[in-house]
């Protein structure tokens, strides 16, 4: 039954890049509303087969979206049209299986979304079964995705969810573009700003340096800690990107290894310097391996030896994981606080069926319950959703020049460059076969490999920052060769 | 690490073994397993709570599919009670887990001694009547009650006990008491051994910035009538005195202690704190009924009327900061040695006055003294207005204020522009309780059924103006578009809507049965429109 409704990959291609859909986006002030218009061409044999209330599976979100109301987004259309739209059409990608992951999959296949794809790294362990409700204890060590995914399509029939067990930096970036909204249920920043950078290279500008809106790839993203956490809706180009808000995400503090080596104080310095110091003089050249109990047990025993000599309080095993893997209390309540908020926003967003969020929601149920929404401002000058860093280049640098020179550039400094260039790889650092594959366009002239343009957009992926901070990230550049004839107006 | 060690680790480092033990401990309640109900349990279920008991009479339809994840297509026509528990018990199989096929409404009615055998009772999806019994009765019977429930794109969150009491508030932003500027002898002692003039340039720049403060504090009172810096102006020149005493510009320890000099300028005592306002309303007299936090309010009392000179016990850690190890060991341990003292006392005074009210002095015991001891600063009471009376006689400014929407009338033209008012959640809190009075008048929800919307929407809308005249309130507040906003979503229990709510309503729950952390005051309105979700104050 289902498969009649599946659509070939060429043609849902077509859907995503032609105009069918269209982004809305709609200013008033300085509050934006978009949603994402929804092509109704779902075959009339589905949309009559219009079940009697009650016995319907979608019994309670058909009020929502087969009702007209006031307090809408503006280009809503209730309807069964709508419903079957979101069954068949709407792909949404959720990054990250964990905590926010798995609430994440079940109340978006609850919420009409039925092709769901998720991605996640790790495997299953012990400490998840206190929050991941898909996870049972027969499943620890198996791929957190798989499971996830499987878990899902088992209670909610019809939804789709395909797993990928692997690091969202292996996906090549056309994957990410498939999807119409990716759902970021994450506890890192490195991969959250990753995924942004990703979402943001999709964007593209008119000749106003206005976003196109169909090129606008919305993110919901979800985080918590403890009795906190925040969700907030992310579209590139209109509403702050997490590259414009970074300050929201303060760097950890590390303690001053001259702290560690002649001052200790608290037990985490005892733990600092059994991690940090005394590992690599006792074991050299052996890494130390986080996951593994019998490191983590030296470090232990050799945090309390120093503790004792020093007279401080407080080294427990506990304390010891807590310290090394930088460990995030995690439950289970405020994990599903935040997902639905998600789950909800990405439904609104999508189907108009609603207001949105605007932009950022926090909640706190430290002391109280408080819950805030705070609509930030985009960084105009952002480097990751703006309309791309500037370069000019003569018509006679290399690709090899170029992409030296962006390892140098002060707003830049990228290491292990690629270069895309309209969806073509001109240089990739790997998999070894494609560097082997693009090495010889390293000495031919840029402006050859984009067929003479005077000025264009060429995506960048690499390694940003300097020293211990790097972090793999893709950037947008707007490469312009000097001398050549640019009257076309391009914004600067 | 056994186990279930290992399993609640991530939990654990919140509220620890205690909090664990008391979850370990509670038998829940759940009335209505729809995904509201089912979503709340399953987040205690999975932090490992004693017992379930689920409640609820009906059978699983195939509308239940599409919103509530413990029940699958095997399961339709079966009892839900039965089947949300079957899932509930895979989720932990620690957990006792049973069902009683009831309808919650009909055991309020004719049973109301069975809710007696719980710790907490959490209600989901009742209706206003259902609501004002059972909060009655566990009242009564002195059993935690908690409501949730999911309407549309709404929800509606309450606690209602009488007094919940927490030692263990553990705030996130808390002053240190760190007495800089009310020293005792031990720590003046200890500060005088110390000389903030040596020439010693590794000794000057390790020694910690609370014996720079309390030093200065003490200089500065000398010279000015035994008084500390008040005015603007006098704490700036106190920053400067403190930098006055740097030998280099790039001593961490002066710079915290620039930082932290707002300590010293803080009030001396609980003047104006929070814990003043506990004193005064609970710890004047008490009996033998008295619980034991009032027992060791009361004791708290007479503590800082006396031994504390106006302080409360102190609570004995330091912060880290820039030091020798030895200075801040042993500054450490003058804390803890007068944090130990402050608990013997409070424990000898706890003794006594168990004794007068005729209880077993020895019957509080010393881990939770000390622990009051410790966290005397950030106690908490809160306290909960029977539903009954809030639905009544509502505090009348507070709903006043809460409905009033400064923008009404100028963002209320037909556009789909429009910003909604601010006013949104209260309207949504109101229409509630009209939506609730409709289905007593008309057997049936505003909008539960398709093809009389019209008639409905203007049904309800006279029935909430109604209302709101019984409340004594102008109901020009009330928007049309909210009002057939409350039409269109027709009693429907949302999934994500329900897994939001849920996740408060459990998040409560656990603050509630471990007694850390704050539970929230007043009633939760949660707004799925926009997200702007208030704490109505009625």
């Amino acid at each position: 039954m289902k498969g009649r409704y599946k659509y070939s990959l060429s043609y849902l291609c077509c859907f995503l890049t032609g105009a069918s859909i269209l982004l809305k986006v709609e200013a008033s002030r300085s509050t934006i509303r978009p949603q994402i218009l929804l092509p109704l061409f779902v075959s009339p044999s589905r949309s009559s087969m219009a079940d009697s209330a009650s016995q319907s599976r979608s019994r309670d979100l058909d009020k929502l979206l087969l009702r007209s109301g006031n307090l809408v987004g503006p280009t809503f259309e209730p309807g069964t049209e709508l419903r079957d739209a979101l069954n068949e059409f709407v792909r949404v990608l959720v990054i990250g299986a964990g905590g926010l992951g798995c609430e994440l999959l079940k109340d978006l296949a609850f919420s009409g979304f039925r092709n769901l794809e998720v991605i996640d790294m790790d495997r299953i362990e012990v400490t998840n079964l206190n929050r991941q409700f898909l996870f049972r204890l027969g499943d620890v060590g198996k791929p957190k995705a798989e499971v996830a995914a499987k878990r899902v399509m088992e209670r909610v029939s019809g939804v789709d969810i395909k797993p990928h067990f692997c690091r969202i930096e292996d996906k090549p970036i056309s994957f990410y573009n498939d999807f119409h909204i990716i759902v970021l249920g994450l506890d890192s920043v490195e991969a959250r700003s990753y995924i942004n950078s990703v979402a943001c290279s999709f964007l593209e500008y008119d000749s106003d340096d206005n976003p196109r809106e169909e090129s606008i790839k919305p993110m919901v993203d979800g985080g918590t800690e403890g009795f906190k956490g925040h969700a907030r809706i992310i579209m590139p180009g209109v509403t702050p990107c997490f590259e414009c808000t970074i300050w929201l995400f303060p760097p950890q503090v590390k303690f001053p290894l001259c702290t560690l080596a002649e001052t200790p104080r608290t037990a985490a310095h005892c733990i600092e310097y059994a991690h940090l110091i005394k590992w690599d003089e006792a074991h050299s050249g052996k890494t130390f391996d986080p996951d593994d109990p019998e490191h983590m047990q030296w470090v232990y025993s050799e945090a309390v030896k120093r503790a004792e000599l020093f007279g401080i309080p407080g080294v427990t095993y506990s304390l010891t994981q807590g310290v090394v893997k930088n460990i995030i209390p995690a439950i289970a309540s405020t994990n599903a606080i935040i997902s639905a908020a998600c789950a909800l926003e990405t439904l609104k967003v999508v189907s108009g069926c609603s207001k949105t969020l605007t932009n950022y929601l926090t909640y706190n149920g430290v002391e109280g319950l408080h819950t805030k929404v705070t609509e930030f401002v985009r960084d105009k000058d952002c480097l990751v959703c703006g309309p791309g860093v500037l370069i000019e280049l003569e018509t006679s640098v290399t690709l090899k020049k170029f992409i030296d020179l962006l390892e140098d550039h002060p707003k830049l400094l990228l290491t292990r460059v690629s270069v895309t260039y309209r969806g073509k790889n001109l240089y990739m650092q790997a998999p070894p076969v494609l560097e082997e594959m693009t090495r010889s366009n390293l000495d031919l002239p840029l402006f050859e490999l984009v067929s003479k343009t005077p000025r264009d957009i060429v995506h960048v992926t690499g390694a940003a920052g300097k020293g211990d901070t790097k972090q793999s990230c893709s950037r947008k550049l707007r490469v312009v060769f000097k001398g050549m004839d640019v009257d076309m107006a391009g914004g600067a | 690490m056994a186990e279930p060690k290992v399993k609640y680790d991530r939990q654990l480092r919140i509220w620890g073994e205690q909090g664990q033990a008391a979850l370990e401990k509670a038998s829940i309640c759940l009335l209505n397993c729809g995904p509201t109900g089912s979503e709340t349990l399953k987040n205690l279920v999975l932090g490992g709570v004693g017992s379930i008991t689920v409640v609820d009479g009906s059978k699983v339809e195939v509308g239940d599919l599409g919103n509530n994840f413990m029940v699958d297509e095997s399961s339709v026509g079966e009892s839900k009670a039965k089947c949300v528990c079957a899932f509930l018990q895979e989720l932990n199989d620690v957990v006792k887990a049973k069902f009683i096929e009831d309808f919650p409404e009909e055991l309020i009615e004719t049973n109301p001694s069975f809710f007696s055998q719980f710790t907490l009772v959490i209600a989901t999806q009742l209706v206003s009547d259902s609501m004002v019994k059972l909060d009655r009765i566990c009242r009564e019977a002195n059993i935690i009650l908690i409501f949730a429930r999911s309407y549309g794109l709404m929800g509606f969150v309450r606690i209602g006990v009488k007094e919940h009491t927490v030692i263990e508030s553990k705030p996130d932003h808390f002053l240190d008491d760190l007495r800089l500027n009310n020293p005792w002898p031990e720590l003046t002692r200890f500060t005088e051994t110390i000389d903030l003039n040596t020439t010693d340039a590794v000794v000057h720049k390790h020694t910690p910035y609370i014996i720079i403060l309390v030093k200065i504090a003490e200089e500065w009172a000398n010279t000015h009538g035994g008084n500390l810096p008040s005015t603007r102006e006098e704490k700036r020149q106190f920053k400067d005195l403190i930098k006055s005493k740097m030998i280099t510009i790039d001593e961490e320890n002066y710079k915290e202690a620039m930082e932290a000099s707002f300590k010293v300028f803080s009030p001396r005592g609980i003047a104006g704190a929070n814990l003043q306002k506990i004193i005064d309303d609970g710890g004047t007299e008490i009996d033998s009924n008295s619980s034991d936090f009032w027992v060791m309010v009361a004791a708290l009392k007479e503590f800082i009327a006396n031994e504390g000179g106006g302080e409360t016990p102190l609570e004995g850690s330091i912060p880290d900061m820039t030091s020798s190890t030895e200075l801040y060991v042993n500054l450490q341990k003058n804390y803890q040695a007068k944090a130990e003292a402050d608990f013997l006392v409070m424990e000898r005074r706890i003794g006594n006055l168990l004794k007068k009210i005729g209880r077993d002095p020895a019957s509080i015991s010393k881990t939770n003294i000390k622990s009051f001891s410790k966290n005397a600063r950030k106690l908490a009471v809160c306290r909960y207005r029977l539903i009954e009376e809030e639905f009544n006689s509502p505090v009348q400014p507070e709903l006043q204020k809460y409905l009033m929407d400064e923008d009404h009338g100028t963002l209320q033209e037909a556009n789909s522009l429009k910003v909604l008012p601010e006013n949104t959640a209260a309207g949504l809190y109101i229409l509630l309780r009209a939506a609730d009075r409709f289905a007593v008048n008309y057997n049936k929800f505003p909008g539960q059924f398709d093809g009389v919307m019209d008639e409905d929407i203007s049904r309800l809308k006279t029935t909430a103006v109604g209302l709101l005249n019984d409340l004594g309130c102008n109901s020009s507040a009330l928007s049309e578009d909210l009002i057939n906003e409350m039409c269109r979503y027709g009693a429907s229990e949302l999934h994500a809507v329900a897994a939001f709510v849920g996740g408060v309503a459990s998040q409560e729950v656990i603050k509630l049965i471990t007694r850390q952390f704050i539970p929230m005051s007043g009633t939760f309105i949660f707004n799925g429109i926009d997200n702007k979700s208030q704490l109505l104050l009625l």
